[in-house]
């Protein structure tokens, strides 16, 4: 019996199926719907060339500042999440009591939905009530105490911080991983050679957490620049103008308000983006599986 | 020197401790003002609650913010996607690793891109209208599965690779057919992978927010992530009615959380880490 015989095309039909229609296709017909005047308030449709990405691209409108508040987010948090989930895994692998317990409270935050999580720290930032603030002033430290989701300075920084808060656990889990996986051998022989601890990290542990610190620096940015529940929960955009939009915040405002192909227009910009990230990824991801 | 390390140690302990209670307190906060009144609540302060607890806030959640509708509604979504991608990923993942042509290399690159990919969700509406499948359970189901394919395809396929081909060729020989193959014979090799991937497929899709946000308009569809949300929009003075209503949503996950972490684990870690 051959190959083909023994492995039938038809049992990934199914995957391809679904896949295919409902992820991949609106994606490519989202790309032909940014194209035409396509709105809630018009059964017809209307060839309007680039319209659309005019205005998303011109500099009167919000959008570029939609476009680099996505950035700034997605840059900042990816940052700040390898750098504090490096710490967390360099010292939750060394030897602590009640190691697992800490692994796991510190990943916690990472199953949870991400809507409730920006629920509660509606309450835990809330100017006058919340908790945060509350602390600051027990502890003295009253004049640090801020408005911080209401104030359009600080808005945009404490959703990162929310978010960082939630993602940091998962990168750390996977930088263990990492950690676990090189060999002692490295450390005993440097030990022998007289290595102090920041020289063995410098010259053993950072070369070779650096592939691990490439995946989980993908997976930020990619989730970074899809970012949607946090936003949506916590500031929704505001306050003010577009303070903390994003770009999946703004194509639902454009779908709620019945402007769709502006809404398809900047979705399918991302796609586009994404395509090129996915390629680069997938590159990563199963060189490692090829190695195995 | 010794003393040195001791100290080293009880700092790094400290240092641990304090990560810990960052991570714990916000969740803490709920579990406590859920079991307060609406005066001591109103706080959101982490005072122990006073006794007599009130259960009351429960009763109360699920009545008016209707939990238990609520509740079979995500069960059915969740329920409904990981059956159909842990089949659909696991059948695709087998053929698409044991037979590497061309067409098969590339149809699986295609799939895996969708790991990146983001959903248009406003011509993804053009698409379920055609279908007749806006507004329905089965539209939710089907997207949560397409949204979930991409990455436990990668998950089994990594997995699969490692299931030995001379079993299948032993099978052949004994004279199974390809299903009778995969079902006997691969399916039950695969457990570990499969296991991980039922765990990490509920958990995203109970979470799920976005594609209900988007396409269910009846409040009588929504899952609990909605209505949990719906009612903090109702109810933003009763904090502990949205503290119980909260800890309820929060609650299944929490306890596939706890039985289920070392596959989550090893799911959420597979393909960034070589080995």
């Amino acid at each position: 019996m051959n190959k083909s015989k023994r492995y039938p095309g038809y049992f990934a039909s199914g995957a391809l199926i679904i896949y295919f229609v409902f992820f991949f296709l609106p994606g490519i017909i989202g790309v032909g719907y940014s194209f035409t005047d396509w709105s809630a308030y018009s059964d017809k449709l209307h060839f309007v060339g680039f319209q659309n990405f005019k205005t998303v691209f011109s500099s009167d409108e919000n959008y570029m500042k939609i476009i680099f508040n996505t950035l700034w987010f997605t840059l900042v948090t990816t940052v700040l999440k390898n750098v504090i989930g490096l710490i967390l895994a360099l010292l939750l692998t060394k030897s602590i009591k009640f190691l697992n317990l800490h692994r796991g409270i510190v990943f916690m935050p990472s199953v949870l939905s991400t809507l409730i999580i920006g629920m509660i720290f509606k309450s835990i930032l809330d100017p006058k009530s919340g908790l945060f603030n509350s602390f600051l002033r027990s502890v003295g430290l009253g004049m640090l105490a801020q408005k911080w989701l209401v104030s359009s300075e600080l808005a945009f920084g404490s959703v990162m911080a929310v978010d960082i808060w939630r993602g940091v656990g998962y990168i750390m889990t996977i930088l263990i991983a990492g950690l676990l996986s090189i060999s002692t051998d490295y450390y005993e022989a440097a030990s022998i050679d007289g290595a102090d601890g920041w020289q063995k990290f410098r010259y053993i542990t950072f070369p070779l957490i650096l592939p691990t610190l490439a995946t989980t620096t993908v997976l930020n940015v990619i989730y970074g620049l899809k970012v949607f529940d946090m936003v949506y929960a916590l500031t929704n955009g505001g306050p003010g103008k577009a303070t903390t939009e994003v770009l999946y915040t703004a194509v639902f405002k454009k779908f709620g308000t019945g402007q769709y192909a502006v809404g398809t227009a900047l979705s399918s910009v991302m796609f586009v983006i994404m395509i090129f990230v996915g390629i680069y990824m997938i590159r990563i991801m199963t060189k490692n599986e090829v190695e195995e | 020197m010794k003393a040195k390390k001791t100290v080293m140690a009880i700092i790094r302990n400290i240092i641990a401790w304090i990560f810990s209670a960052i991570c714990l307190i916000p969740l803490l906060l709920i579990l406590f003002n859920s079991f307060k009144d609406k005066k001591a609540a109103s706080k959101m302060n982490l005072y122990l609650p006073d006794l007599p607890i009130q259960w009351s806030n429960f009763v109360t959640v699920i009545e008016k913010g209707k939990l238990a509708a609520s509740f079979i509604n995500s069960l059915i979504y969740s329920a409904g996607s990981v059956v159909l991608c842990v089949l659909f990923a696991s059948l695709a993942a087998y053929v698409l690793s044991r037979n590497k042509t061309k067409l098969n290399r590339f149809l699986y690159m295609f799939i895996v891109l969708g790991i990146t990919l983001p959903i248009n969700y406003v011509a993804l509406t053009r698409v379920l209208q055609f279908l007749h499948l806006n507004n329905t359970a089965i539209g939710i189901i089907l997207l949560y599965t397409a949204m979930q394919l991409p990455f436990m395809t990668f998950l089994i396929h990594g997995f699969v690779a490692r299931v030995p081909v001379e079993l299948d060729e032993a099978a052949v020989i004994d004279g199974c057919g390809p299903v009778q193959l995969f079902f006997h014979i691969v399916f039950p090799m695969l457990k570990p992978a499969i296991a991980t991937a039922t765990v990490l497929t509920f958990l995203n899709t109970w979470n799920e927010f976005v594609s209900p946000l988007y396409f269910l308009n009846r409040t009588e569809q929504w899952p609990m992530t909605l209505s949990v949300y719906n009612f903090f929009g109702m109810y933003f003075k009763d904090w502990n009615l949205v503290c119980a209503d909260i800890l309820l949503t929060s609650l299944p996950v929490l306890i596939v959380y706890l039985f289920g972490q070392k596959y989550i684990v090893s799911g959420m870690t597979a393909g960034a880490v070589k080995g």
